[in-house]
């Protein structure tokens, strides 16, 4: 695992609103070369919406991104050049139904990255066996389990090769049973030190694999900083509420 | 070895299945033999059997209005080819979001609007008619070219609504995924959007290809000849309306073929999504 290093996405004071509804209310946030950063917070929290603002899928109100160092939310910088620096997997896969699974991970490599067929195809086939799909390339997506189907969307986003990925809650959707080989896949990424934000309801896993947890309260990041601190020792009142109203569901499981 | 109590369902079943055939046999036989009988023992069934089922009348006239028919089937499968593209234009147009397609954008609703809103037969005879009396150079003046056009003109405002509905239907989250692999806008609509909408809309699709079948028997207002005209003819001629009941045949032949592909994308396997 490779230390944390210089800043790679960063948010300041980053506002969003759906109408009248204030979803970011100044979102401060870094995520450094490398490290993986867990973002909790109840449903309807706000989670996903500061995902998609960073892959620029929503414009942000007020406030800036940054990518490496460079104003992304600039109104000159073209957004598609922006998302090919950086990967998403959704939390309902969103895997392109009318193409095998080897298809999905070799479009964004063929017409976003313009490989060649051979290169995107021996990568996409490296990729899904690396994920533990070797054999499964030429199946459709609805032929697959869904823990399958997310490490196919985990090999997706990262087919393209990018500075950081963003994980939307990429477990929530999943039976039980097969969340394991999800986070395995991810476990995997950060081993090879890739930079992640991983917005999850898995605390455990927050745990174990994030170098640092930010928790998100009504659209605001009201405490950050290791795991250990946030999830075992939180500062703030509204971080005690949560995580002890979320034990109370894990316990009741 | 199966146990008793599942023989004795299977028993059941069998015996609930042969019912239903034996209902189903009795209830067709009431029906149809009751209408047929109706007809039959009508006080007009032997002129009618006479003037719409003569059978010397339809060997006579059988080639010649198959061989008109054949123009049908060309003018429907050119008309059919154009129509798939301009009613995709026409969509995506419509679709688009980008400024300087605005002007096309509010053209490709007005087009829509008018010549979906102007009955088939009256846009043929405005074209058909009216081109002509331009006295244009280099605009067509064959009747079949400016029939087809027409046709064209018309069924494409159907099918550009179809292709665009399909288009909506397909998940944003699709978009959004595309989007996030680095594809642009335009890429995301023709690798991932479209082919899940055209797809999906494949049966209403040949449904309205269905109607263009049998409509292209209205491009005989302006005379050419065609099935129902040659069989028009031949009626004035003989006094017999058996060669109109020949050129129905004729129809039905491509029509109920293409219904029955109809079904078979709308049934089970085209359901399930």
């Amino acid at each position: 695992m490779s230390a944390p290093g210089g800043p790679v996405l960063e948010l300041r004071e980053v506002t969003k609103a759906f109408g009248e509804r204030r979803v970011l209310r100044g979102i401060d946030l870094t995520v450094s070369e490398h490290e993986a950063v867990a973002l909790i917070g109840a449903s309807g929290s706000g989670k996903s919406t500061l995902l998609r603002c960073a892959d620029l899928l929503e414009e942000i109100d007020d406030g800036d991104i940054l990518l490496d160092g460079e104003t992304i939310t600039d109104p000159a910088v073209s957004p598609v050049a922006v998302r090919r620096r950086l990967g998403l997997v959704f939390q309902a896969y969103n895997l392109f139904p009318h193409m095998t699974a080897l298809e999905n991970v070799m479009l964004g490599e063929r017409r976003a990255h313009g490989s060649s067929r051979a290169e995107a195809e021996a990568r996409g086939r490296e990729l899904l066996a690396r994920f533990g799909l070797a054999g499964r390339e030429g199946d459709r997506p609805d032929s697959l389990s869904g823990g399958q189907q997310q490490r196919v969307a985990i090999a997706r986003a990262f087919a393209g090769r990018p500075r950081a990925l963003l994980l939307d809650e990429v477990t929530s959707a999943l039976d039980p049973e097969l969340v394991g080989e999800v986070l395995a896949a991810v476990r995997d990424l950060k081993r090879e030190g890739m930079t992640m934000l991983i917005a999850t309801h898995e605390m455990s896993f927050a745990r174990e694999v994030a170098d640092r947890v930010a928790f998100l309260h009504e659209g605001r990041i009201v405490e950050q900083g290791p795991p250990a601190q946030v999830l075992e020792a939180p500062r703030q009142a509204e971080t005690q509420r949560f995580l002890r109203r979320f034990q109370g569901i894990t316990q009741s499981i | 070895m199966p146990s008793d109590r599942r023989l004795e369902r299977e028993a059941a079943k069998r015996r609930r299945h042969r019912r239903g055939q034996a209902i189903a046999a009795i209830s067709s036989l009431v029906v149809l033999g009751g209408l047929a009988a109706l007809i039959l023992t009508s006080p007009g069934w032997p002129e009618v059997r006479e003037t719409f089922f003569n059978w010397e009348v339809f060997k006579d006239s059988f080639p010649d209005v198959a061989k008109a028919f054949w123009l049908d089937v060309k003018i429907f499968l050119v008309a059919e080819l154009a129509i798939l593209v301009v009613g995709l234009v026409v969509a995506l147009v419509r679709i688009s979001r980008s400024p300087a397609t605005f002007p096309l954008r509010l053209l490709s609703v007005v087009y829509v609007d008018v010549f979906r809103g102007v009955p088939t037969i009256l846009l043929i005879f405005l074209i058909g008619f009216g081109v002509p009396a331009l006295r244009l150079e280099g605009l067509p003046t064959d009747p079949v070219v400016l029939g087809a056009i027409a046709l064209i003109l018309s069924y494409s405002a159907y099918v550009a609504e179809v292709y665009r509905a399909g288009v909506n239907s397909v998940h944003r989250g699709q978009r959004d995924a595309a989007l996030a692999v680095g594809l642009t806008e335009t890429q995301a609509m023709r690798h991932v959007v479209l082919p899940q909408a055209v797809r999906r809309v494949a049966p209403p699709l040949l449904n309205d290809f269905v109607a263009l079948q049998k409509d292209v028997a209205l491009i005989s207002i302006l005379g050419p000849l065609e099935a129902f005209r040659e069989a028009q003819i031949i009626e004035a001629q003989t006094f017999n309306f058996t060669p109109l009941v020949a050129a129905a045949l004729l129809y039905l032949a491509v029509t109920i073929p293409t219904a029955r592909i109809v079904d078979r994308l709308g049934g089970p396997e085209g359901a399930v999504r």
